[in-house]
């Protein structure tokens, strides 16, 4: 049995705030870095790692891995990397995401979407497959933030992260900023989209602010930049879903305008209360 | 090369003796372990947030080889004193 | 559809790939080109934080898309994105009223280097005390992992210290040549720079020279250097990892 996340509300960290996570008397439930910030030899990016690794529980989330790419295999390099980070630090959980970053030696450094067809759902099952053997252990996939989608996509979304999880052994991290931000700028409702979602197979949930916009036609454009506190929309849909399935952990992120430890701290607060509300109303725990 | 690889090696000797007074002479240094995990940290680089989606940046055709990139600096090198010629964009007075 | 995908991500004059299912694709395509452009323009901003501040952010950010379009990252660890950036600087005519740019573009790649090499754990200054003085010359050090050495035609430490928050920003005086060690004995980097010689000899050192051919090297490179200082300064400053006693012998 891989280790698991506690059902708790975690933080993200970032290396400003490793001072004030030190002198916090009540540690935040779990923790989680980006995988590729933390492949130098050594150093700082390390030695705080180290030392936060001995207090708190670890989910390495990969940014980088591309498995929603079009090429037969994933890069074995980076494999390897992750499998060395891995092996190093033991994390609670490993997740990467549904989208695809590099393409012919490039990496673009953006989630990038595919269309989803019985020919890309192989492509991508064996990506999944490939990284667990890799990695020697389940990984969680996250559901993407798009902007657009491919006219030759035959399978829903929500059907299509079911089945890498079915035929894989794969968990999901469901982002329900994610999929207000992708169900908004498709005109699609995110609360059916969450009903359809196979939320048996979610490991972890993320949390984030976004950046609502309209386009030039007048339409809502979300841009997922996490970039502000989690709105008031995706707080509902957040504690629809924990109502649902009963408490599973939840992290909030902040990557842009990185604010006080203190703020983050109030965010994982909110998010706590929600899983603290929600155990023992589980439908299907 | 010999003499003067001898000399090197004399030297040597000599030297060895003026870096222990030196090394002497410095205040006892501070507990380096102390420094712990509290350096001076830099952001990581990957993340995965979308940047401001709605800027301009992944659209403008900017060519710096033609005329289209008109920019002109102007940071702290319009106000760091620079040798004329050196590069302050705003030279000192000679 | 990938190969498409990316042409058009990098190439602002490229139409959207074919294939794409929205209300507006340009617009939607264009949230994609945005995200590449600028996050790869924010990496780029985080590693060289002296040049965005000597140039500003506006002129920083049309240079760094330039250069993102140019050389767009090789690899998904984006940690020393922007290797190519300082020679890049060089040929970039609109920045070449600042003479000093691409050197203190080098200084922070290697700054970001040493911030990320292996660990090593430095010999305590009274390992000078125990060297063999009849064997000094013979003796080669082993360098810290983290150890480069700079030589640039400006006073590049100064101006970076100026643009750091290290220094206050002032007028220099001295607007010489400067050699820099940038080195991480612990956790935090080092830039210190460097007396005559010293970069010849800890060069000299690093290619595996012994102290004898260091010493040799350096003065004729600076009848100024001197040895003593020199050989101090290694060990308090922490560069040195280990001593290793030369096979065969000097005569």
């Amino acid at each position: 049995m891989t280790a698991m996340l506690p059902s708790v509300a975690g933080t993200a960290f970032k290396p400003a705030h490793f001072s004030a996570l030190q002198a916090e008397t009540t540690k935040p439930g779990f923790i989680e870095v980006h995988a590729e910030n933390y492949m130098g030899d050594g150093g700082l990016p390390h030695a705080q790692l180290t030392a936060l690794r001995a207090e708190h529980a670890l989910s390495l989330h990969g940014v980088g891995l591309s498995i929603g790419s079009e090429s037969r295999d994933l890069d074995r390099d980076h494999l390897q990397r992750l499998r060395k980070l891995c092996d190093r630090y033991q994390p609670d959980s490993f997740s990467e995401h549904l989208a695809w970053s590099s393409h012919g030696g490039v990496f673009l450094n953006d989630l990038l979407p595919l269309p989803y067809t019985d020919a890309t759902l192989l492509r991508v099952i064996d990506h999944v497959a490939q990284t667990q053997d890799m990695l020697g252990r389940r990984i969680l996939l996250e559901n993407p933030a798009t902007y657009l989608q491919f006219a030759a996509s035959t399978i829903p979304e929500t059907e299509f992260l079911g089945e890498i999880a079915a035929r894989t052994g794969c968990g999901l991290l469901l982002d329900v900023t994610n999929v207000q931000v992708a169900c908004t700028n498709r005109d699609e409702d995110p609360a059916a989209y969450l009903t359809r979602f196979p939320l048996q197979h979610v490991g972890e949930i993320h949390l984030a602010g976004h950046h609502a916009a309209k386009d030039r036609h007048g339409m809502p454009l979300l841009i997922d930049d996490h970039g502000s506190s989690v709105s008031a929309r995706v707080w509902q849909l957040y504690e629809s879903v924990i109502a649902r399935i009963g408490p599973r952990p939840t992290l909030v992120e902040w990557d842009t305008d990185v604010p006080d430890w203190s703020v983050l701290v109030a965010e994982a607060t909110r998010a706590q209360a929600i899983l603290n509300r929600g155990a023992g109303k589980a439908e299907a725990a | 090369m010999l003499a003067k690889k001898h000399l090197t090696a004399a030297m040597l000797a000599g030297s060895l003796a003026t870096a222990l007074t030196l090394i002497a002479s410095q205040a006892p240094a501070q507990d380096m372990a102390k420094e712990k995990c509290y350096g001076v940290a830099m952001a990581g680089k990957n993340d995965c947030a979308a940047g401001p989606g709605t800027t301009c940046a992944g659209t403008s055709k900017v060519d710096y080889q033609g005329n289209a990139f008109k920019l002109v600096a102007k940071g702290t090198c319009t106000t760091m004193k620079t040798p004329k010629g050196m590069g302050s964009l705003e030279p000192m007075k000679s | 559809m990938q190969a498409a995908f990316t042409a058009a991500l990098l190439d602002a004059g490229h139409a959207p790939p074919p294939g794409l299912h929205a209300a507006d694709t340009t617009e939607r395509f264009a949230v994609y080109r945005n995200n590449v452009v600028s996050g790869l323009i924010r990496a780029l901003a985080s590693g060289f934080p002296a040049v965005e501040a000597i140039v500003g952010a506006e002129f920083f950010s049309a240079l760094a898309a330039c250069f993102v379009r140019a050389a767009p990252p090789t690899s998904p660890v984006l940690l020393d994105y922007g290797a190519a950036l300082p020679d890049f600087i060089a040929g970039f005519a609109p920045a070449a009223e600042l003479p000093y740019l691409p050197d203190v573009a080098r200084l922070e790649l290697a700054y970001t280097r040493a911030f990320h090499a292996a660990d090593a754990v430095p010999l305590a200054t009274d390992t000078l005390r125990r060297l063999p003085p009849e064997r000094v010359a013979s003796l080669r050090l082993q360098l810290h992992p983290s150890l480069q050495i700079l030589r640039a035609r400006h006073p590049v430490a100064t101006i970076w210290a100026m643009n750091t928050g290290r220094a206050p920003l002032n007028e220099i005086a001295d607007w010489s040549a400067q050699d820099v060690l940038v080195l991480r004995p612990q956790l935090a980097v080092d830039v210190i720079p460097l007396a005559p010689g010293e970069a010849t000899f800890l060069e000299t050192l690093q290619a595996g020279g012994t102290l004898g051919e260091a010493a040799s090297t350096a003065l004729d490179a600076a009848a100024a250097f001197g040895l003593g200082p020199a050989l101090a300064a290694l060990f308090i400053r922490g560069a040195v990892i280990a001593v290793e006693t030369s096979e065969q012998d000097e005569e």
